[in-house]
């Protein structure tokens, strides 16, 4: 088979999101993931549940299921315990994946089922015009909070955390390099692998993301964690991460600055399930998290799940089918 | 298309295909000919606290009586709580067993011999019997503290209320502490012994065969000498103490005559035991592997315990995070080449209505078990009822038919189970299995099927290396290609949005919609082409005609024998096929001149027939979470069928 290319994944189908979503340019990065990889279409499945995000699977030629509000995670743990050999995609949207399908995401990802789940977070409502979603800053103006809302919000990061994804990672949608990387990488992790993408709702909830991601501003707004890597950010990079040992938090500083060197900044350690914590909800005035947080392995359920594979199938039917107490009555 | 067998179709004097050829008042060959002398078959309730091990007992009587060659049916009947306060009312629990050399269809109306554990378990259970019934009973239990605990102002042992029947009490506890001395257990070990004790009597007072239990006992104390060997002394001294009791004539043996079996082998199972058996075979029959996934509840999980641990027979068990996670993961596996099938009970089944929908839009294939129990809501787990029949054939949002099918004793839950895994593959559609809670804990003795006998079970899975297209469908039986990931020349997509008849894309279209909803339909009519025709169990095709569905087949069939012994004109009926109906099933109707349906609901096959069939139908109900009796069946027919009694017509 020739090299397939990130058009060899697009199908025949019209692309129905709206002029300008954040859904373009992250199905692109999911093609041409895919062709990076050299994934064979016949075993790679996307599973989604119902939102915008959902309607990807139609639009990425491998196999694909679109399927109820919430459940594509245990739907796709259902595809993966069947076909261990295929890699499957969860897409899933803040409202399909922590409202309505909390649940399912929770135990896929503690289970550790082989899946790459992709959430594609707007804070909003898009498919059924704009209602504020779990994920909504505090004071979302929405058609179902006209005063704004005021119920806390979860944080999709924390919540994996606690769940124990052993694979967190944070991207923004546009982000055709560090996108497609941050892709492969969850392709190639033995076990649930979850991905935030901060996903632009240009209709109900355009520019949402801006204090993070305006390119203008995006170098000292965001971090790009790299295992092993000092955690420096900054137009001129001299700004880093120190662990306050006080409060235990991390704070900001400055390279050069009041005695700070290089080696106050802290390392990434992906593997540290503290420092994870400490990087997923940094926030304003801190820069946001964004690439690999979290990575380390751990047995994946479905590994475990085959593990008795039939012989003799036939005869072990029927001698369960005599098991237990025998009165014979057949002629001697 | 062979008719998969009934249960124990050997039994059967006459076949019931040819007692339709049948005469209006010929009753030669309707009126079974293994009429019995009297007291050839007894009817024993073991009864006591949730904590005294009945069910246990009651079981390995049951092994025993099908070992000692009686046919047999159980009635287990306990609390929702796992042990519920002792001596309380409310905390009894019961296991009722009919064995003997009759043709034993139903668990009984009354006991011949109550053994009570206790005081509570004397008094709830005395509204079973019949006057001269036999009462064995714990003299011991029947202190002060205990007699209040059952809410009983005197001792029932003394104030009279037993003088209609022939009581023994006997004090179990003493002789069982006395019996288990040797083995040095504390006081409270040793009474645990009791069951034992007790059963050893019971197996005496029927001349039933102890080796089974003597093995059970080996096997499953195997870890602690002390305890085996103080529950055999137990049980051997229960044994004894009929013997001696013979000689001074106070207790009487009751050998119990053997059952006419065929020449084949048989064991006892449950309901729950022959359904997961049978999806075991139905799964080599196909040749595909099953993926179960369910989520636990009462009654339906011990399904999933009879599947677990059984991936060497092709069947991987998954314990979901709840009941629509377990009817999702069972369609993702469908979705991927495995079979799935999920299980519940009323209330789960209510939670996984959206994911069936998602099932029949994408033309998968499925298997959703529902082991009924008394609703609404979480209403009363372990008590039956029939009440979900609405729920399978018309609950869904949109048209989305399902076919569904209902199993009528423990054993016949084996070819059920089958027959719904082969609609399900024929025709690429999920299948509603509907069993209760009567039958799932049930047992009754099974004749081992020939099972090379079965045709395997046909699926459209493409051949390796083809290519086509997955909506490409059989126009008989509509199903389409059911092929997975794995496969390049069938790559696809597919979801819940309404999508194209033809290559499967979203569409909107008006008569795309039309189409489709067309074809659902016709998918689930198209069942009816494959599906034997509906029989007449046992009786005339004339008459009154007694039709019912699920676990009163037992007991119609019992009533109705009895009341055909008696003259009256009267055929049983009982449906497998519940949507889509037998095809011949409102010629065969037509025949009779009076339809009675007997059910554990308010009237919903009623319903079902009179929408389907436009037939009247006459309603006997019942709800009280427990089985319908024989009693009350003859009863009704009795009533209905007066004007077809052969003496009053010959007037």
């Amino acid at each position: 088979m020739s090299e397939l290319t990130f058009k060899d994944f697009e199908t025949d189908q019209e692309v129905r999101w709206c002029p300008g979503c954040g859904d373009y340019s992250i199905l692109k990065a999911v093609q041409r993931t895919l062709a990076a990889q050299g994934a064979d279409p016949a075993n790679t499945v996307f599973v989604s549940g119902i939102g915008c995000s959902s309607r990807l699977p139609y639009y990425v030629e491998t196999y694909g299921f679109h399927t109820i509000h919430g459940r594509a995670p245990a739907i796709a743990t259902g595809v993966k315990l069947a076909r261990p050999e295929a890699d499957v995609w969860v897409i899933t949207g803040d409202g399909d994946g922590l409202s309505i399908g909390g649940n399912h995401l929770m135990h896929a990802l503690r289970r550790n089922v082989d899946l790459n789940i992709l959430l594609f977070n707007n804070e909003i409502y898009g498919l059924t015009k704009g209602q504020y979603s779990p994920t909504s800053r505090p004071g979302t103006r929405s058609p179902s909070t006209p005063h704004g809302s005021f119920d806390a919000p979860v944080h999709p990061g924390r919540l994996v955390l606690g769940a124990g994804a052993g694979f967190i990672a944070r991207a923004v949608d546009i982000d055709q390099k560090g996108l497609p990387e941050i892709l492969a990488a969850a392709n190639d992790y033995r076990g649930a692998a979850f991905v935030e993408i901060l996903q632009n709702c240009i209709v109900y909830n355009k520019d949402v993301f801006d204090d993070v991601v305006n390119k203008k501003h995006a170098a000292d707004t965001q971090i790009h964690v790299r295992h092993g890597q000092p955690l420096t950010y900054g137009r001129d990079g001299n700004r880093g991460l120190r662990l306050d040992p006080r409060s235990l938090r991390l704070e900001a500083v400055v390279i050069g600055e009041n005695g700070v060197t290089e080696a106050d900044v802290m390392v990434h350690d992906e593997t540290n399930h503290t420092l994870a914590g400490l990087l997923l909800e940094l926030t304003d005035p801190l820069p946001t998290a964004m690439g690999i947080i979290h990575r380390s392995p751990r047995p994946a359920f479905d590994q475990a799940f085959w593990q008795h594979k039939p012989t003799d199938r036939r005869a072990r039917v029927v001698d369960l089918l005599r098991h237990g107490n025998m009165l014979d009555r057949r002629p001697a | 298309m062979r008719r998969s067998s009934r249960p124990r179709a050997q039994w059967r004097r006459t076949q019931p295909q040819d007692q339709q050829q049948d005469g209006f008042f010929d009753m030669s060959v309707n009126t079974p000919t293994d009429s019995i002398p009297e007291k050839t078959s007894y009817v024993v309730r073991f009864a006591g606290d949730s904590g005294d091990g009945i069910q246990l007992q009651g079981q390995q009587f049951t092994v025993a009586s099908a070992l000692g060659g009686h046919d047999l049916a159980t009635l287990p009947d306990f609390p929702a709580e796992i042990r519920a306060p002792t001596g309380t009312r409310y905390g009894v629990s019961a296991f009722q067993i009919q064995f003997g050399g009759d043709h034993i269809t139903s668990p009984g109306d009354a006991p011949d011999v109550l053994i009570a554990f206790n005081p509570a378990a004397l008094v709830v259970n005395l509204p079973h019997l019949q006057d001269g019934a036999t009462i064995i009973t714990d003299e011991n239990a029947y202190t002060t503290q205990r007699l209040k605990r059952a809410d009983l102002d005197s001792n029932p042992l003394e104030d009279g209320r037993l003088d209609r029947f022939t009581v023994h009490a006997i004090p179990i506890s003493d002789l069982t502490t006395e019996a288990v001395k040797p083995f040095g257990l504390g006081a409270k070990d040793s009474l645990r012994c009791k069951n034992f004790w007790a059963l050893g009597l019971m197996l005496w007072l029927f001349d039933q065969p102890r080796e089974a239990t003597e093995r059970w006992i080996t096997i499953r104390f195997a870890a602690d000498e002390q305890i085996r060997d103080a529950n055999l002394a137990a049980l051997h001294a229960g044994h004894a103490y009929g013997e001696t009791m013979e000689l001074s004539h106070a207790l009487i043996q009751h050998p119990t005559p053997e059952a006419t079996l065929g020449n084949v082998e048989y064991r006892t199972l449950t309901g729950a035991e022959a359904l997961a058996l049978g999806l075991v075979a139905a799964g080599e029959l196909a040749d595909t592997e099953l993926l179960f996934s369910s989520y636990p509840i009462t009654p339906a999980s011990s399904l999933l315990h009879h599947l677990a641990g059984l991936e060497d027979a092709g069947v991987a068990t998954f314990q979901a995070e709840d009941e629509i996670a377990a009817i999702c993961a069972a369609i993702g596996a469908s979705y991927g080449g495995k079979l799935g099938v999920t299980s519940s009970s009323g209330p789960g089944i209510a939670l996984k209505t959206e994911a069936m929908g998602l099932a029949v839009a994408t033309e998968l294939p499925l298997v959703i078990v529902n082991s009924q129990r008394a609703g609404p809501s979480t209403g009363m787990p372990t008590k039956t009822e029939q009440s979900d029949l609405y729920q399978a054939v018309y609950g869904r949002n949109g048209d989305t038919p399902i076919p569904v099918v209902a199993a009528c004793s423990p054993a016949d839950c084996f070819d059920t189970a089958i027959e719904a895994v082969r609609i399900a593959l024929r025709h690429m559609t999920p299948v509603i299995l509907l069993t209760d809670g009567y039958i799932a804990n049930a047992s009754e003795l099974w004749a081992l099927p020939d099972f090379e006998a079965y045709p395997p079970i046909e699926h459209t899975k493409p051949a390796p290396g083809s290519s086509g297209h997955v909506f490409e469908r059989d126009p008989r039986t509509y199903a389409r290609i059911w092929a997975t990931p794995g496969h390049p020349g069938f790559i696809y997509r597919v979801g819940g949005i309404e999508k194209d008849v033809q290559t499967g894309n979203i569409s909107y279209d008006p008569a795309n919609h039309q189409a489709m909803t067309d074809l659902r339909r016709n998918k689930v009519r198209s069942v009816a082409d494959f599906i034997p025709d509906q029989v007449i169990d046992q009786g005339t095709a004339k008459g009154l005609a007694v039709v019912a569905w699920g676990s009163t087949y037992g007991i119609i069939y019992q009533a109705v024998r009895e009341c055909l012994a008696e003259g009256v004109a009267v055929g049983h009926v009982h449906l497998r096929h519940l949507s889509p109906l037998p095809k011949n099933l409102g010629t065969l109707l037509a025949g009779y001149d009076r339809i009675l349906v007997p059910e554990l609901n308010d009237g919903q096959l009623a319903t079902l027939l009179r929408d389907r069939l436009l037939v009247d139908v006459i309603q006997l109900n019942k709800v009280t979470g427990q089985p319908l009796t024989v009693g009350d069946v003859k009863a009704k027919i009795r009533a209905l069928a007066k004007p077809y009694i052969r003496e009053a017509s010959n007037e």
